[in-house]
């Protein structure tokens, strides 16, 4: 037998704490230098170069976009974007959460409404949101609400089927227990099944904020007077990237506080959750 | 009339028949254990005690009532596992089990839900899990989760516990344990059990009885062919002592 040191295999190697920052960083900066050495090329060539701005150019001009009031307006532009974008993604989501809900669990405990409803969500699911968005204008005019519809109708079906996919899925043991201690069909629903889906509820909202956003900016980009989305198509016209990036930075950087609301207040509210999350 | 009636039950599924023509009857507070090989219907006949199924063909009749249609507060249930709400704390737990079927809605509200909350916390300290009344299922071992279970199903206060191997996850310590403390739950309210185990010494242990399951005769070009039925029937009193004392006067006959 030869005695030379045994190495592991690589599926058994864990990197330790600071080494797993490093490789956690390391993507992150290799994006950010490839960009400033694109830049400077671009800039050392033509200084007024538009479509790379430098990474200072970009602080220079979040800081402005963060600080400085619009002079016909009077409010920061910024911020206005940001409540107006946020107000229409919490209504849109919380609209879909409340009719997944109700679906979810009924489909999910009741074979009569499985039977009906689970084809028809199945099919509704398949329509491409974004077809539709041309109809919530012409029915729900340009105003908040076909915005709020367009959010709420493209995340609806995939969370009820989620939903009713997760009841359905609880183990039958639970359910005819409920029915031996004497429990009526509604009863189950809301003492064994509902508290049961709520986490599963939180996930897949997590799951489902980037269509969520996507659907949102579609629209603002589409028509709005205000907006995350509808100030960078706007600025497109200028090719303002630097306020572009400024805003989509800013549009990741909510999306990822988002999530991880969501994923604290799910293992707040479910810690008997805790392994399903 | 005896208190739990079968009469010539059979069930099966897509007609491959898994049950043939079972009788049998239980008298009131009998301890009646099932065991069998897999796949001999064991499971199966549980559930149609339960009436979580409908038997083919035969009925089921407890305590002189109409045959069930879906379960009901008259039957308990203790199942191998998932029988105990994942989402409630252990009080809660058993909270919930006066509550679910107390009204339309399965929640109690003030004097009736004090009311069962002493309950609850009595039978906690009974049950030795007074100290753990605020955990979460999860947390807790095996042999805590199936006490519960049990101490659960019994607050409805069914005619019959139904127990579907419900030490069949658990170490043999927590084992003979749980046997004492299924044997102590007997002796204090002399309920009808029927319990389905892999556990031959466990069967004969705690059974007053006990039902072999089993195919009478098998076909050799088709396996499936042949439901299985009661084949032997023991008495198993005095500690199923010796083990095998076969009552030919009980022997369920096979009929042709």
């Amino acid at each position: 037998m030869q005695d030379r040191p045994r190495t592991l295999r690589w599926i058994n190697r864990r990197p330790d704490r600071a080494i797993s920052f490093l490789l956690v960083i390391i993507p992150f900066v290799l994006v950010f230098l490839a960009y400033t050495i694109g830049s400077e090329a671009r800039l050392a060539v033509n200084p007024a170069d538009k479509l790379l701005p430098a990474p200072t150019q970009i602080m220079e001009t979040a800081e402005r976009l963060i600080t400085e009031a619009d002079k016909r307006s009077g409010k920061i532009l910024f911020w206005s974007d940001t409540a107006a974008s946020l107000s229409r993604l919490a209504r849109g989501v919380a609209i879909a959460a409340g009719i997944a809900l109700a679906f979810g669990l009924i489909i999910g405990i009741l074979p009569y409404a499985r039977t009906m409803l689970s084809p028809f969500v199945n099919v509704l699911s398949m329509i491409p949101p974004l077809a539709i968005l041309p109809i919530l204008f012409i029915l729900l005019g340009l105003g908040e609400t076909s915005k709020v519809a367009l959010i709420a109708i493209g995340i609806t079906p995939f969370l009820i089927r989620d939903l009713a996919q997760r009841v359905a899925e609880l183990p039958t043991e639970q359910i005819v227990k409920a029915q031996t201690l004497g429990a009526s069909s509604f009863a189950i629903g809301l003492r064994v099944a509902l508290p049961q889906a709520l986490p599963r509820l939180l996930g897949s909202l997590r799951l489902s904020l980037g269509p969520a956003w996507l659907f949102l900016i579609a629209a603002e980009a589409v028509a709005a007077d205000a907006g995350l989305g509808y100030r960078i198509f706007l600025v497109r016209r200028y090719l303002a990237m630097d306020v572009i990036l400024t805003y989509v930075i800013w549009i990741t950087l909510l999306a990822f506080l988002l999530d991880l609301a969501l994923r604290l207040i799910s293992r707040h509210a479910f810690p008997w959750a805790e392994e399903g999350l | 009339m005896s208190f739990v009636e079968v009469e010539r039950v059979s069930q099966s599924y897509d007609r491959r028949p898994i049950l043939d023509r079972v009788s049998m009857s239980a008298k009131e507070g009998e301890f009646i254990s099932i065991v069998g090989a897999s796949g001999c219907g064991k499971s199966t006949f549980l559930r149609l005690l339960l009436a979580q199924e409908q038997p083919t063909r035969g009925r089921i009749t407890i305590a002189g009532a109409r045959p069930a249609r879906e379960p009901g507060p008259d039957r308990g249930v203790v199942f191998q596992r998932y029988s105990v709400f994942p989402h409630m704390s252990v009080r809660q737990n058993l909270v919930a089990a006066s509550a679910l079927g107390a009204n339309f809605f399965g929640c109690l509200f003030g004097a009736k839900r004090k009311a069962a909350q002493k309950t609850a916390d009595d039978t906690l300290e009974r049950i030795g899990l007074a100290h753990v009344a605020h955990a979460y299922p999860s947390a807790l071992s095996g042999g805590m989760q199936q006490r519960l279970a049990i101490a659960q199903a019994l607050m409805a206060r069914p005619k019959i516990l139904l127990l579907d191997e419900p030490f069949g996850a658990l170490d043999p310590g927590t084992r003979i344990t749980m046997h004492e403390f299924l044997m102590e739950l007997r002796r204090e309210t002399g309920m009808t059990v029927f319990m389905v185990t892999h556990d031959l010494g466990e069967g004969f242990k705690l059974g007053d009885r006990v039902l072999v399951f089993d195919k009478p005769r098998w076909d050799p070009v088709d396996p499936n062919a042949i439901g299985a039925t009661i084949t032997y029937d023991f008495d198993a009193r005095d500690s199923g002592i010796p083990f095998q004392r076969l009552q030919e006067k009980t022997h369920v006959p096979i009929e042709a």
